[in-house]
């Protein structure tokens, strides 16, 4: 095959920032990608991710910070010198040119020989699957097939880096997933360098190599699927990485790790992710799937128990996923195989290691303007 | 017709069975809301197709010559000279409206953006469609005339005096001026319909900004072109005040409706009159149609991106 990604050694991020209007969209991202290597940034609307795409892209000016490529200074270059394969959202495919068009256009461009363009169309034609639709305009096709020509639009260059805009959030479910599985079996079969935007934790964790979280333009966390699910560094990450239930409480004991936190009236103990001492304020982080519940009064003594009673129950295949309201009126998800029924009284217990405790201040910078959360990009 | 405990079936159980005659006119978009239609049918009636149609039997009606009696004198009679004014017409509505659209094309281009004065600009641009006629011609004349500013700074320098009104160059000015808002402000909507994620996706793909105009806008701009085109060509075919006002309406602004003016209200001569007329209806739909068989080979779909 001869699609493959022209590579780098080196892209890094020093200091990267865009601001709009005095408002910091993005602030000292930091990253150094290898090649090769699938980056998922992840972050809720507005946090940055996609302003440090469109950086990365060239399609937003920097107003802070370099990127170097092989050391060699490339934000000031604009994008059609950059070489960067782009995935949009909304595909933004030209919708006046067949899909060999389509994908013919980034080598038209760069003055490919004719006879190569055919022979490289057909291959990103056969890669994405797309053979019997070669002669279509992108409106006769539908949005997963969209999606697999803006892919080939992006690939057919051989970029060292494809950037991906939540490729697949205009999608349905279940193309979502179809599509999930493509994106990863080609980047493993080319080795594209890819920077992945999203929303969505499940896609991230699926996809990427290496995650980096985002709040409010700011780097929260960068590490594995596996470092961030089992180990967020603060709430948001947690919240972001499916810790469904997240609890505010004070601290009453701390001994090391091990605290013990007063909430929902009762105490539960934790492992506190950064040292914390009696008094202060926490948040306690459990997955809907590390609650193990039983029926009132048949949970094994010794673990912290809330007591709580079943409200909804959906069932979800193999398992159900349970939302309860405890005692002292706080909802909470559970995930079990246990049937229970609405309206049961329940006992939750979870073992020590997977109460996470954090600090219920998001440290944070001080200039940062708070009503920037609801600002697009 | 009612429906005797069956289930509706779609007309093909025989008569009996059929669904009620309102679902079916339902089916093919009938209803009752139809009949806020009419006060429009109505005017249009009234206000467009009957005198369209009197004056039509009008021109076909004339004194001497029978039918077409008005057309062979319109178009052979020394004293109308009618092909000469659709030629004059022409040479003045065409390059108008191709001018407008053109120079609409990169000034919309840039104010699709955001920016600082945006609003200030765009009325500025805009204004001219709420002067009349009768004041633009005013301000040529104050400006351009054999005394206006224009030639007494020319005088000042020592530069002989252009003749820029009471001619040729006078009258397409003032159609310029009327006929721009109308052109920038349909094109400017029509590039504001293209998604600009195409031009990003281009951008990406390493087309510089001529690249991206000639392959990508242009192309899904073209069909609203040829739409403003038409809007603005037909505006400028109508000329009439301008081409008394500013013009040589008797030499070189001799345009059609002036003819047509002329043999209702000097020589009373009605279906002549009339026959200018439907000549210059004719001579519009020529044209429009041209331009909409040109169209008719563009792309015309969406041009949103999502395809």
């Amino acid at each position: 095959m001869s699609i493959h990604a022209t590579s780098f050694e080196t892209l890094e991020l020093e200091n990267v920032a865009r601001s709009f209007g005095g408002q910091n969209a993005l602030r000292n991202l930091n990253l150094s990608i290898r090649s090769g290597e699938f980056i998922a940034l992840l972050g809720p609307s507005g946090c940055g991710k996609s302003t440090a795409l469109n950086c990365l892209a060239g399609l937003l000016p920097l107003t802070g910070g370099r990127i170097l490529m092989d050391g060699k200074q490339i934000d000031r270059l604009p994008p059609e010198k950059r070489g960067f394969g782009m995935v949009f959202q909304n595909y933004a495919l030209f919708p006046h040119l067949s899909v060999e068009k389509n994908i013919a256009f980034g080598l038209e461009m760069r003055k490919v020989p004719k006879a190569e363009i055919k022979k490289r169309v057909a291959e990103a034609i056969e890669l994405v699957q797309l053979g019997p639709h070669a002669t279509k305009l992108p409106g006769q096709m539908s949005g997963g097939q969209q999606q697999r020509v803006a892919i080939a639009r992006a690939v057919v260059l051989r970029p060292p880096l494809v950037l991906m805009d939540e490729p697949l959030s205009n999608l349905d479910a279940k193309l979502r997933l179809e599509m999930r599985t493509e994106i990863r079996r080609l980047h493993q079969s080319l080795g594209l360098t890819t920077l992945y935007v999203t929303h969505d934790q499940e896609e991230a964790l699926s996809l990427a190599d290496r995650l980096v979280v985002l709040r409010l333009g700011e780097v929260q966390q960068v590490g594995t699927p596996q470092d961030l699910h089992e180990h967020p560094v603060n709430w948001h990450v947690a919240d972001f990485m499916g810790y469904r239930n997240l609890l505010e409480g004070v601290v009453e004991r701390a001994h090391g790790e091990a605290v013990t936190v007063s909430v929902l009236g009762t105490t539960v103990t934790g492992s506190a992710q950064v040292p914390l001492r009696a008094g202060d304020a926490v948040k306690v982080g459990l997955r809907p799937e590390d609650f193990d519940i039983a029926p009132a009064g048949t949970a094994p003594a010794g673990l912290a128990s809330i007591d709580a009673t079943v409200e909804v129950v959906e069932y979800q295949g193999r398992e159900f996923a349970v939302e309860v309201r405890s005692d002292a009126g706080k909802p909470l998800h559970v995930r079990t195989a246990r049937h229970v029924e609405p309206g049961q009284r329940v006992t939750l217990t979870a073992t020590q290691d997977r109460v996470l405790v954090f600090p219920a201040e998001l440290a944070s910078a001080p200039d940062r303007a708070p009503q920037l959360q609801g600002a697009a990009l | 017709m009612t429906m005797t405990g069956q289930r509706p079936g779609r007309a093909k159980q025989g008569p009996a069975n059929r669904p009620a005659l309102s679902h079916r006119l339902a089916e093919r978009g009938i209803d009752k809301l139809l009949l806020l239609l009419l006060p429009a049918l109505l005017f249009a009636l009234v206000l467009f197709v009957y005198p369209f149609v009197y004056g039509l039997g009008l021109s076909f009606q004339p004194k001497t010559g029978g039918l077409f009696g008005a057309y062979v004198k319109f178009f052979t009679d020394p004293s109308v000279r009618g092909l000469d004014s659709i030629w004059v017409t022409l040479q003045l509505a065409l390059p108008a409206a191709l001018l407008n659209v053109l120079v609409s094309v990169p000034l919309a281009y840039k104010m699709r953006g955001k920016f600082r004065g945006k609003r200030a600009l765009t009325t500025v641009l805009v204004i001219p469609i709420t002067l009349g006629t009768v004041l633009t011609a005013e301000g040529l004349l104050n400006f351009f005339g054999q005394r206006g500013w224009l030639n007494r700074f020319l005088g000042v320098l020592g530069f002989e005096p252009l003749q820029l009104v009471q001619n040729y160059w006078g009258v397409l000015w003032s159609l310029i001026i009327s006929g721009f808002p109308f052109a920038f402000l349909l094109i400017l909507s029509y590039l504001s319909g293209i998604d600009p994620s195409l031009e990003a996706a281009a951008r990406t793909l390493g087309a510089d900004w001529k690249q991206r105009f000639r392959r990508i806008t242009l192309p899904l701009l073209a069909p609203g072109l040829a739409i403003t085109f038409c809007l603005t060509f037909v505006l400028a075919f109508s000329v009439f005040p301008s081409a008394i006002l500013v013009g040589d309406p008797s030499g070189s602004t001799r345009v059609i409706a002036y003819v047509a003016y002329n043999a209702w209200g000097q020589q009373f001569d009605y279906p002549l009159a009339s026959a200018a007329a439907i000549v210059m209806g004719a001579v519009e739909l020529i044209v429009i149609v041209l331009v909409l068989i040109w169209r008719s080979r563009m792309y015309k779909g969406s041009t949103g991106g999502k395809g």
